[in-house]
């Protein structure tokens, strides 16, 4: 019989030595390999001029300034457009997508969870499929949509479609098939509680994790929106737009440009960061079956 | 006020018996019970059936057309599907650059997701936390894989080009993204550099369920160390989160289109790293030929689908 000990206070299997030291090794030097990058970006964005050009390009910073953040709204001066424009934009679609989505992505989790109504399964496995292709497929044909509708060059036709994208709702619907009992639903429907009712007192504060998750996937999306086929007015192009603008100027604005990108991530990174818990536990009833 | 002592007992829906109705008659009865279903439904489905549903059908219908957007469609029956396969050699290039991006990407993807999710699963829960974040940050953050292109730039202030002209294994700098040997690699390497997501994180939720009892049983039975755990414990027990994995990875491998557009330009050269993404943003962006643009989509569309039913097919046959 294999020999039993403890770690974090659980009873785990004998380890070898081997093992752990190539593990550890492994986690090393694939962790190194995915931090530098993001490390490097930080280190730039806090260089001050005359270190960024100094040769060779330095790891460190020795006088960090924060100059290149304030200079990040100079540096689209050849556009009409003010920058805080852009991060308004940004800010506005990533919101209201984001709680269009939660809101009909809970409904229709809900309902297709939770009652059994003729066409559920077959509403459920569409959505299924769905995750199985990537939304470019459909881009042809939603610029005809768009255009039809008089949705292009406006806010609406980033808005809207956000609300009914489908992964959050389908990790929402896993979670509510398996957090939430019928038995509890029954009896709240047997006091009389409409089925609105029921969705909005019993079933989401049951599923908290599920929330944060679909927010934190449909925000990142839509904060990560750079440019898009639908938008042509310049001032209704996004934050990630402008970054790449920056970015692509070269080595004249490589401080600007790795400063704008800073702000860009933080912002996902921090939501991730006050949810990955949640994240994980809803993760944790993902699946494939119906 | 007056009518409180007359208010109606609500009554209870009660599933009607299936007894004496045919099926369909049995199905109208149901779509009447739960109206209010469809109602709340309705909101999510409407836009999901618009803008995801509908415009698959109706590309596979356009794609038997020409259509311009300005005349009608016209009816061509498969003319676009030869003029793809036999009459354009770059979407012939552009599919094997993508057969070749997912076929990498894809699968290494998978198991590096894996592999780490199982390596960070017995660390301490803080660092552990940490660690994920490490990981997974480069998947959320939008356009940060832009630093690569600063890493690999053509001039020696490129802090690749600076390693190999100091230590001599280069003479001048190296055009990474003009040059068609280095591209294609180069994207390849990025694009796993970002692909470290949800599959990831399924995995992390899935080892963090499996009951610890369980590799305490089989420890007992003989299981003799943790690679045999991995194999006879762990995996069956978090079947169906590597199976959504494989769905997220599969489609994520086909997606990597705006990594290689933003590294190597629109389109790179010689078309080295063109995908079917990026022939399918041509036509149907920029030139506005929508039946040739959706006969691309169609194919694109069998292709994930193809890959993504016949990989569950597989996977879900392991263990059994």
């Amino acid at each position: 019989m294999a020999k039993l000990r403890t770690r974090n206070h659980k009873v785990v299997l004998s380890r070898s030595a081997g093992g752990d030291v190539g593990i550890s090794i492994f986690l090393i030097v694939f962790g190194l390999f995915m931090f530098i990058p993001m490390y490097y970006v930080v280190i730039q964005s806090l260089k001050p001029m005359d270190e960024l050009w100094t040769y060779p390009p330095k790891f460190y910073v020795v006088k960090p300034t924060l100059s290149n953040f304030s200079d990040m709204f100079k540096a689209m001066s050849n556009s009409w457009v003010p920058f805080s424009r852009y991060i308004f934009n940004t800010i506005l679609i990533s919101v209201a997508g984001t709680f269009g989505n939660l809101f009909c992505g809970s409904l229709a989790a809900y309902v297709v969870s939770k009652i059994k109504f003729p066409g559920r399964t077959l509403l459920f496995r569409l959505v299924r499929l769905s995750l199985m292709f990537h939304p470019t497929v459909a881009s042809v044909v939603n610029y005809i949509t768009m255009s039809r509708l008089g949705w292009v060059d406006t806010y609406l036709a980033i808005i809207i479609p956000a609300w009914g994208s489908t992964l959050g709702m389908f990790l929402m619907k896993q979670f509510m098939e398996q957090g939430i009992s019928d038995a509890v639903l029954e009896s709240a429907r047997l006091d009389g509680s409409s089925e609105l009712r029921t969705y909005w007192t019993i079933a989401m504060p049951m599923v908290k994790p599920a929330w944060l998750t679909l927010i934190v996937y449909s925000f990142k999306d839509l904060w990560n929106m750079g440019s898009s086929t639908y938008i042509m007015s310049e001032q209704l192009k996004t934050f990630n737009y402008a970054v790449q603008q920056i970015v692509s100027g070269g080595v004249a604005r490589a401080g600007v440009g790795c400063a704008a990108t800073v702000v860009m991530m933080l912002v996902p990174i921090a939501v991730f960061v006050f949810s990955q818990s949640q994240i994980v536990e809803t993760m944790s009833t993902s699946g494939m079956k119906d | 006020m007056s009518d409180n002592s007359k208010t109606p007992v609500k009554a209870v829906r009660r599933p009607v018996s299936r007894k004496d109705m045919t099926k369909l008659q049995w199905t109208w009865k149901e779509i009447k019970r739960n109206y209010h279903a469809y109602i709340m439904a309705l909101p999510y489905f409407l836009i999901f059936f618009t803008f995801t549903v509908g415009p698959v059908i109706l590309s596979i219908y356009y794609s038997f057309t020409v259509f311009n957007l300005i005349e009608d469609a016209k009816f061509v029956f498969i003319e676009n599907y030869l003029r793809l396969l036999f009459d354009d050699d770059i979407f012939l290039t552009a599919i094997q650059n993508t057969l070749i991006f997912a076929v990498i990407t894809g699968p290494v993807s998978y198991l590096l997701s894996l592999i780490t999710a199982w390596f960070i699963n017995e660390l301490p829960p803080k660092v552990r936390a940490v660690v994920t974040l490490i990981f997974y940050a480069p998947s959320i953050s939008g356009g940060v894989y832009l630093i690569w292109k600063v890493a690999f730039d053509g001039d020696s202030y490129g802090y690749v080009n600076y390693l190999l002209l100091r230590y001599g294994i280069e003479t001048s700098p190296i055009q990474f993204f003009q040059n068609e040997k280095y591209v294609m690699p180069l994207c390849i390497v990025v694009a796993l550099w970002t692909s470290l997501g949800t599959a990831f994180l399924a995995f992390i939720g899935g080892l963090q369920t499996i009951d610890k009892s369980q590799y305490e049983a089989g420890a007992v039975d003989g299981v003799r160390n943790r690679w045999q755990e991995f194999w006879y414990i762990t995996l069956p027990n978090m079947k169906q989160q590597l199976l959504f994995g494989a769905v997220m990875a599969i489609t994520q491998s086909f997606g990597f289109g705006d990594i290689v557009t933003a590294l190597a330009g629109f389109p790179s050269v010689n078309y080295c790293a063109w995908t079917i993404v990026h022939h399918l943003q041509d036509y149907g962006g920029q030139r506005y030929e929508v039946g040739y643009a959706s006969a691309i989509a169609t194919i694109l569309f069998v292709i994930m689908i193809g890959c993504n039913l016949l990989v569950n097919k597989v996977l879900s046959k392991v263990g059994q």
